[in-house]
């Protein structure tokens, strides 16, 4: 297939339809609009069509009206964050320049490339993104009424929108996973000792939170909240580190303090320097919700070789120098020695070369319980976040898949031959989801269907997952 | 009177050191008075409570000790009024009469208390049977111009004459009332002797300066010379003459290992200067001695020697204290040298109060009054024996472990203390309940050690039990284990103790945040982890329910889903219950239930309980039961979904069961389908149920 200009964001807005109910003042509605230097009337006209669309549906079904406007070119996307609150998404659909009959290239909407499901996954996933750093669009209406809504959107995702790749975006969106690190026991409980010892010693942290090899081992934070931060963690401050690592910005080594045992520490999010007291300090604030309390915290993230610790700590303590060095002296070598324990542990307990040989496999398991996810369809890499290891034509076969699973409760097998080589089977047991991709020539269904339960019986045999 | 004590470990009154002992700076009058208040609270030594009464030390009444037996005997007139034995060990005491014929050195009662050996003479011992005629009989010693230094019994039947020329072992038949030589064994100038009845062991002191130890081994009908050591002496006198006296040398049993423990006296000008120590020779099995201990005493004076639970107790009389010494503990190595600092703050032993004799009611002497500790009439013996002759009274010198507690701030030295010392099981529970209610105070990272010390401690008697349960198999053919395990040391807390008495109340505490009493769960886990011992499902329990409790519901899927918290049927029950507080609770237990693999009647019952009927029988199916599953259960499942199609499904299905099994599809009236046939001819009428051919 050839892609002309990849599907891309045309436009997004937050409005409440409350906000300028008289005629005449329907700017008043709109909240933030992306691109910004559109004009008023275009922008008035594209949150319209929206609420009429969802006005419209919702005399069919009251509890879930539309949730796109499928258009030649475009596709729009609806999202009620909040109550009366909704988000608007345009994405265009993929062009392909085709030949016309007078032999002049013309091109092509793609309409059902793009995939709803994707999509307003994608929408959802801004809203929370924003909710974790800038806290609800209610929260703001209280302390400040519409201009600090106005402002905290404005300034949240002018920056955030240019970092979608909308184009890249898959069935593992859809899902919204966090990827887990496969763990024995001991050594988890190793980590778990390690964090305790650095809570009860630093009472200010509140929760904590361990990554390694941008997987999650442990999260002190609700399951919602570390989905949105895992997200914001592995697609946004490990590559723009890991960047400015390539770059050679700052130094992996810890030597600043002479006389400190040697250690591979260093703050993602904390203070630029640890000895100038002068340096900027960069913690973000986030907004959790534990039970239904709400709480703001300050974001700090160590990493030493590849493991890496969120630190989050109440947002009324007045972060000080002296806590950081402190939290780096205790931190940094046990961290160090705990990481190296862990890839030590991992390397050898990781049966050798399995992943190739299997290469004929590639697979999506997703677990609605715990957000499980893991992907060998995915190479996900900090320095290029989302490289696909199958054709996209799969992908999309995955998601279709997908969506007939949200349709239904039953548990379901569903086995699709593609046009190439590949057969692609979905597997639903309970709250599980498998996705298998299988490339292999001449297979016959019953073949298939071996193979698939052979993928069960090694890599899921410690689940109940029904054949 | 006091010098015709048969024991050699009285206070020491070497001349020298009780010269030093007028000078030392402490002045024991006007300091005890201000601080006695808090030294009873904290001292950790005490005086039995029952010690053993006898008549006072008089000049009608003479009063000897048996350390081999503890017992002693109060001697009215030579023993022609009376003879009363009193022991540690006896309830009642033993009482004879002797004629008197003269002083009497020594008395001794025969392990068994049948025959009771007396020396009045340098020449000769005599003999008495408690049963029977109290007719005397008696044996010279057989070297020609000996002088016998004394006796030992070294079996209910064998005696050792100690002269000053060697050892003589006689049999002494009470029945015949005759005593036969068995064995003589000669030896250089014997200055003294110290008798050990672990051995038993004989110690006997050559040359002129005294310093040369030859151990002699009193086996059954045997004497058997071990190698001889040298005590070392700091400046040989010119003329040669006794260096080392009988009261600075005695054996004990430390840590099941038999010692010399040798007092050497040093002359202190300035405080700055070395003290006194306590050498301890390690009398090996195969008959080597080495010097191995040196316990570092900082101060001169007269000392006495106990041991108390593996434990060193130095009294000092000038400072009216007791140091207390560990050999496994607080060593700094200088070559094969072991040197040795107290490991508890020297402090007094506990005030004792004397009640009035029941007999003496004469006014003013019947006041309860304060016993006078470290006293001049007070001797020490082994092991732990201390007398107050002018008194009338024998102790036994105890350990109190609960004050000890408050006495050693350090946490994890206190905790290595306690697990070497007898009955520390309750105290120890109690230290680390202390610890946890501390709160963040005490510091996770010594919870975590202390953890690790007890389970080193746990994990060794496992082992021990495992081995010791595996010889009784293979010996005994599979006969079942004996419920009490004689093998199990004081210091051992298992899991179920360490819950009950120290995890559960700590649990419960309210001021107590819940993060804490996981994080140390956690860590009493991962200690149990570290040292292989299969953490019981109650830990877990406990884990879980502390979770639960706080609504802290995520935590507890992430440890579920490391399985950090071991699978058991129980857990998975557990599990089952939460299902409505926390959905995915479902999920977690079908796993755990699928892991265990010994659960599929569960996973089952679990699955049609919530109506999953088909994947209950797919799962039947794929795990090989499909032909022995009851066809009712399923049915009657599927009756109730109300899904007709589902039915139809499930009937199908066994009847293609039936037809594979049996050729034919009819169930067999074992099965009590038959409602369930006519359900399913009311539901879909009797063509349809006209089975597959």
């Amino acid at each position: 297939m050839d892609v002309l200009g990849a599907h891309s964001l045309v436009a997004f807005a937050v409005y409440n339809p409350r906000f300028g109910s008289n005629e005449g003042e329907e700017y008043k509605k709109l909240l933030y609009y992306y691109p910004e230097d559109v004009e008023i009337n275009e922008k008035i006209k594209t949150i319209g069509l929206c609420e009429a669309i969802v006005q419209f549906s919702r005399t069919f079904s009251r509890q879930s009206p539309a949730r796109a406007l499928h258009t030649q070119k475009n596709r729009h996307h609806f999202y009620e964050a909040e109550e009366h609150f909704w988000m608007v998404m345009v994405v265009k659909n993929p062009v392909v320049m085709k030949e016309n009959s007078e032999g002049k290239s013309v091109p092509e909407y793609q309409e059902d490339v793009l995939l709803d499901s994707v999509y307003n996954a994608v929408l959802r996933q801004t809203y929370t993104m924003f909710k974790l750093f800038k806290g609800t669009f209610g929260m703001a209406m209280e302390q400040g009424g519409v201009e600090t809504l106005k402002r905290r959107l404005q300034e949240f995702f002018s920056r955030y929108l240019l970092t979608l790749r909308l184009e890249q975006c898959d069935l593992i969106d859809t899902l919204g996973g966090i990827s887990f690190f496969p763990l024995d026991k001991m050594t988890y409980l190793k980590i778990q000792s390690f964090i305790s010892m650095v809570e009860f010693s630093f009472a200010h942290i509140q929760f904590t939170a361990f990554l390694y090899n941008e997987q999650l081992v442990w999260s002190g934070l609700e399951q919602d909240d570390m989905r949105t931060l895992f997200k914001y963690l592995t697609t946004s401050l490990f590559p723009s580190t890991i960047e400015a690592e390539l770059a050679g910005k700052e130094s992996p080594i810890h030597v600043s303090f002479p006389g400190y045992s040697q250690h591979y520490g260093r703050f993602l999010l904390g203070p630029r320097s640890l000895t100038d007291p002068n340096s900027p300090l960069r913690v973000p604030k986030i907004h959790v919700y534990i039970g239904s309390r709400h709480s703001e915290l300050h974001l700090i993230v160590y990493k030493a070789l590849s493991a890496a610790v969120c630190f989050l700590v109440d947002a009324t303590v007045v972060l000080t120098l002296d806590f950081f060095q402190r939290l780096d002296t205790l931190v940094g070598p046990q961290l160090t020695l705990l990481a190296s324990d862990i890839a030590e542990q991992y390397s050898s307990n990781r049966k050798p070369a399995s992943s190739e040989k299997d290469s004929q496999f590639k697979f999506i398991y997703f677990n609605h319980m715990n957000l499980a996810e893991k992907s060998t369809v995915h190479v996900r890499r900090a320095a290029n976040p989302s490289l696909v290891t199958v054709p996209t034509e799969l992908l999309h076969i995955l998601g279709d898949i997908n969506s007939d699973f949200a349709s239904s409760v039953e548990d379901e097998e569903v086995t699709v031959k593609a046009m190439s080589d590949y057969w692609v089977v979905g597997k639903r047991s309970d709250q599980r989801e498998l996705y298998v991709i299988l490339n292999q020539k001449n297979a016959n269904l019953i073949e298939v269907n071996e193979e698939v339960k052979k993928l069960c019986t090694t890599q899921f045999s410690n689940i109940f997952f029904l054949d | 009177m006091l010098n015709k004590m048969p024991s050699p470990s009285t206070w020491v009154t070497v001349s020298v050191s009780s010269v030093s002992c007028d000078c030392l700076p402490v002045s024991a009058g006007s300091s005890m008075a201000g601080s006695e208040i808090l030294e009873q609270e904290s001292s950790y030594l005490e005086l039995c409570r029952t010690p053993v009464r006898f008549e006072e030390i008089s000049s009608v009444n003479n009063v000897f000790f048996d350390e081999a037996n503890k017992q002693v005997f109060a001697v009215r007139a030579g023993g022609a009024v009376g003879v009363v034995v009193r022991g540690l060990d006896e309830k009642q005491p033993i009482s004879f009469r002797l004629e008197d014929k003269g002083e009497i050195k020594s008395i001794k009662l025969s392990p068994g208390n049948r025959i009771v050996a007396v020396q009045r003479s340098g020449k000769s011992v005599d003999f008495c049977n408690l049963m029977g005629e109290a007719t005397e009989y008696s044996q010279e010693c057989r070297g020609r111009n000996c002088y016998v230094l004394g006796f030992c019994w070294t079996s209910p039947n064998e005696i050792v004459f100690i002269t000053d020329q060697g050892l003589e072992l006689y049999q002494v038949q009470a029945e015949k009332r005759s005593v036969k030589l068995i064995k003589s064994m000669g030896t250089s100038f014997v200055n003294w002797f110290v008798f050990s009845s672990e051995g038993p062991t004989l110690l006997l002191s050559l040359t002129p300066l005294g310093n040369v130890l030859q151990p002699v081994l009193a086996k059954v009908g045997n004497l058997v010379k071990l190698t001889k050591f040298e005590v070392e002496v700091p400046v040989i006198p010119k003329p040669p003459r006794l260096c080392l006296t009988e009261p600075d040398v005695t054996t004990a049993v430390i840590y099941g290992q038999l010692y010399v423990v040798v007092l050497r006296h040093r002359v202190r000008t300035t405080p700055s200067q070395a003290g006194s120590e306590v050498w301890l020779y390690h009398l090996s099995r195969d008959g080597h001695t080495c010097k191995i201990h040196v316990l570092q005493l900082n101060s001169t004076g007269c000392f006495a020697t106990n041991v108390v639970d593996n434990l060193v107790v130095i009294h000092h009389r000038a400072s009216k204290t007791s140091m207390v010494f560990d050999i496994q503990l607080k060593k700094v190595s200088e070559g094969p040298v072991k040197l040795h600092q107290p490991v508890l703050p020297s402090l007094p032993i506990c005030p004792f109060t004397i009640q009035p004799r029941a007999g003496a009611s004469l006014g003013a002497g019947t006041a309860v009054t304060t016993c006078e500790l470290y006293s001049t009439s007070w001797i020490v013996f082994r092991p732990d024996i201390i007398m107050d002759a002018g008194l009338g009274y024998l102790w036994s010198l105890r350990l109190r472990l609960p004050r000890i507690v408050a006495t050693l701030p350090d946490r994890l030295q206190l905790v290595d203390f306690l697990l070497l010392r007898r009955d520390c099981r309750p105290v120890l529970l109690n230290v680390c309940s202390q610890l946890l209610s501390g709160g963040q105070a005490g510091g996770l990272a010594v919870v975590s050690l202390v953890f690790d010390k007890l389970n080193s401690v746990y994990k060794e008697w496992l082992e021990a039990d495992k081995s010791d349960a595996a010889a009784l198999d293979g010996g005994a053919g599979g006969r079942p284990p004996t419920p009490h395990k004689p093998v199990r040391s004081h210091a051992v807390v298992d899991q179920w103790e360490m819950y009950t008495s120290v995890l559960v109340p700590f649990a419960e505490s309210k001021t107590i945040s819940y993060k804490f009493v996981i994080a140390v769960l956690m860590e009493y886990i991962r200690s149990l982890t570290q040292f292989h011992i299969h953490a019981q499902h109650y830990l877990y329990e406990l884990v879980i329910n502390t979770l639960v409790r706080n609504n802290a519901f995520y935590q507890l899927h992430q440890l579920l889903q490391y399985h950090v918290l071991s699978d058991s049927k129980k857990l998975a029950c557990l599990m089952l219950s939460l299902e409505s507080f926390y959905p995915p609770a479902h999920q977690l237990a079908l796993d755990m239930l699928k892991r265990l693999s010994t659960a599929n009647d569960e996973i089952v019952e679990v699955l049609l309980s919530k109506g999953r009927v088909l994947a209950a029988l797919r799962f039947v199916r794929a795990s090989g039961g499909a032909d022995i599953m009851s066809a009712r259960k399923f049915l009657e499942a599927a009756s109730h979904v109300g899904d007709s199609l589902l039915f139809f499904c499930v009937f199908k299905f066994f009847e293609q069961r039936n037809q594979r099994l049996r050729n034919s599809p009819h169930f067999n009236p074992g099965e009590h389908c038959e409602p369930f046939v006519e359900y399913f001819k009311k539901l879909f009428g009797e063509d349809d149920f006209t089975p597959l051919q």
